[in-house]
């Protein structure tokens, strides 16, 4: 069996963070704004294995950067749905655009 | 290194104090830790150690940033006893995220490992999302802390795309790696390398707020409890920027023709636009932030020159805007304890005869943010400037220098408004620690500019 060229799986990683970013832009629903963000951080994941994997197989540090992102992703959502939900019961709303008490 | 373990500790210390009900006591027990912090850090001051397999690196650099961000932190706290005395619910909690803070901000400091700037920026900001957001019940603080959350976590997104993309070129984290990796390559380094520099530039431009990456900086000011922002325009600043040097000081010091253009632009975009918009703004705090806009595009030019008196360059900026910007917090939460919600320019009204003392200390400090001779922000953007110019970006300094003739006129719309304007007759009474912040903060900004050798010549 033929190995999958380094070039395809950065091609993924790319195509995800780019439609992290695109959700992040479009969605207005906090949640899915979110989940766009956490896109970001997988595809980022993804490269960190694949360099490791295919360009530096004889230390493990993406391995150990991944494992660094994976726990302060963890954090920053527990963190993110705590805002969310302090936010749902003054707006009792999820949406960004009723947040919008400041305004220049 | 040991500043590090020791505020760890002393932050699960806040928490545990606050579980068996001792509250009276939390508040000297942090001053008194963050002092014999200050001791413990300064000991480290020439021993230049690697900790952790070479992922800090404590340089004299890093000990007097650190030093600086313990000396502001203890300001801020010394102004928390008053501003939570009225709501006491979450006291240890809010002390004790503030302590963690701060270990991100003195982990960004000292970092030599791609993977602890990210923690460190990570823990500075997790903590700072929570804590803008710590005024449950207002609604501009949840919105505050939303913004932040968003633009922040985004941010990180584009910082950690860009370290990947390092690795990937260089095969390592470390940043004498990377220097190394860049010298031996200088002539044909990968595409993604240079993409890679541009957006770990993006992601920290978005934490020190550089245009065009600053939108969310007013809205969360604003929004934020007020000592918060004070803590957040303040020890962010001095965190992000010492990172950003570090990092393309070290690391790419030899390629600058590849990046500096662009921070040319940025530095032009960000002076223009912070301070023509800060010139607009009625709210005191949007103002400041503002200010803070414009302020991070001067010191960017202590970037675009990149050399090693680029570090004093931005110790000193830091350490006056710093000591200013408390000031004029400390003055804004004293008139609001006195029964005025409202953030506004007007409340300065009439200050100078309800409170002297708080006039002339607010005074000080706007002269020192707008740079006027004698106090500390004069001698730190002459000392900027001059870095600047021997670096040969001449025409950024000029440009700079007309940026700060517009400062002048937001800042003195504050004196004037304290002096000139007939506001509210009654008399204000100010809070012994606040009296001592503005005591510390004055004499701090006299001799900042009377005697700036103190620190140009320690180092």
């Amino acid at each position: 069996m033929t190995e999958i060229p380094l070039q395809h799986i950065l091609f993924l990683s790319t195509a995800l963070f780019f439609i992290g970013v695109y959700g992040f832009f479009t969605r207005k629903n906090m949640i899915t704004m979110l989940m766009s963000v956490e896109l970001i951080l997988n595809s980022v994941n993804i490269n960190f294995i694949a360099f490791n994997k295919y360009l530096f197989a004889d230390k493990l540090d993406g391995i150990f950067f991944t494992i660094f992102i994976i726990v302060i992703a963890a954090a920053e959502a527990a963190v993110a749905i705590a805002i969310i939900i302090n936010l749902y019961r003054s707006h009792k709303s999820i949406d960004v655009d009723e947040t919008n008490e400041m305004k220049y | 290194m040991k500043a590090i373990i020791i505020l760890s500790a002393l932050g699960l210390a806040t928490m545990f104090v606050g579980v068996y009900n001792f509250k009276k006591a939390l508040l000297p027990m942090i001053l008194l830790g963050l002092l014999a912090v200050i001791g413990i850090n300064t000991m480290e001051w020439n021993t230049n150690i690697h900790y952790y397999n070479d992922m800090l690196y404590f340089d004299n650099w890093a000990v007097s940033f650190t030093n600086l961000i313990l000396a502001v932190s203890i300001l801020v706290f010394l102004l928390s006893g008053q501003y939570f005395k009225k709501n006491t619910d979450h006291l240890e909690d809010n002390y004790s995220i503030i302590i963690f803070t701060i270990i991100g901000a003195i982990l960004m400091v000292s970092y030599s490992n791609l993977a602890m700037l990210f923690i460190g920026i990570e823990t500075l900001s997790i903590s700072l999302y929570i804590l803008a957001g710590s005024k449950k019940t207002s609604l501009a603080s949840n919105e505050a802390s939303l913004k932040y959350f968003l633009m922040g976590s985004f941010a990180t997104g584009f910082l950690l795309f860009g370290i990947v993309l390092l690795y990937g070129a260089s095969g390592t984290f470390h940043l004498h790696g990377i220097k190394d990796y860049v010298i031996e390559n200088h002539a044909s380094l990968p595409t993604i390398f240079y993409v890679g520099i541009l957006l770990m530039m993006v992601g920290l431009a978005f934490k020190i707020s550089i245009v065009p990456f600053h939108f969310w900086t007013a809205d969360v000011y604003e929004g934020s409890p007020t000592l918060i922002t004070a803590f957040m325009a303040t020890v962010v600043k001095i965190a992000g920027f010492a990172a950003f040097l570090r990092l393309f000081f070290t690391c790419f010091s030899s390629i600058t023709e590849h990046f500096v253009p662009i921070l040319c632009i940025l530095a032009v975009l960000t002076m223009f636009l912070g301070n023509i918009t800060a010139v607009y703004q009625n709210n005191f705090k949007r103002m400041l932030a503002f200010s803070s806009i414009s302020h991070a595009g001067y010191m960017l030019l202590a970037i675009i020159a990149l050399k090693e008196s680029s570090f004093i360059a931005i110790l000193l900026y830091t350490a006056a805007y710093s000591v200013a910007t408390i000031t004029a917090f400390a003055v804004l939460l004293m008139i609001k304890a006195a029964h005025q919600e409202n953030d506004s320019i007007d409340t300065f009204n009439g200050l100078a005869k309800r409170s002297p003392f708080m006039a002339f200390t607010l005074t000080i400090a706007m002269l020192s943010l707008a740079g006027i001779p004698i106090t500390g922000g004069f001698f730190a953007k002459y000392y900027l400037f001059a870095n600047t110019i021997s670096a040969g970006y001449t025409w950024l300094v000029v440009l700079a220098v007309f940026n700060s003739a517009i400062g002048v006129y937001y800042y003195f719309k504050v004196i004037i408004a304290a002096y000139f304007k007939e506001g509210s007759e009654e008399k204000l009474s100010i809070f012994p620690a606040y009296q001592l912040v503005l005591i510390i903060t004055a004499i701090a900004t006299l001799l900042l500019g009377i005697l700036p050798g103190l620190i140009t010549e320690m180092m």
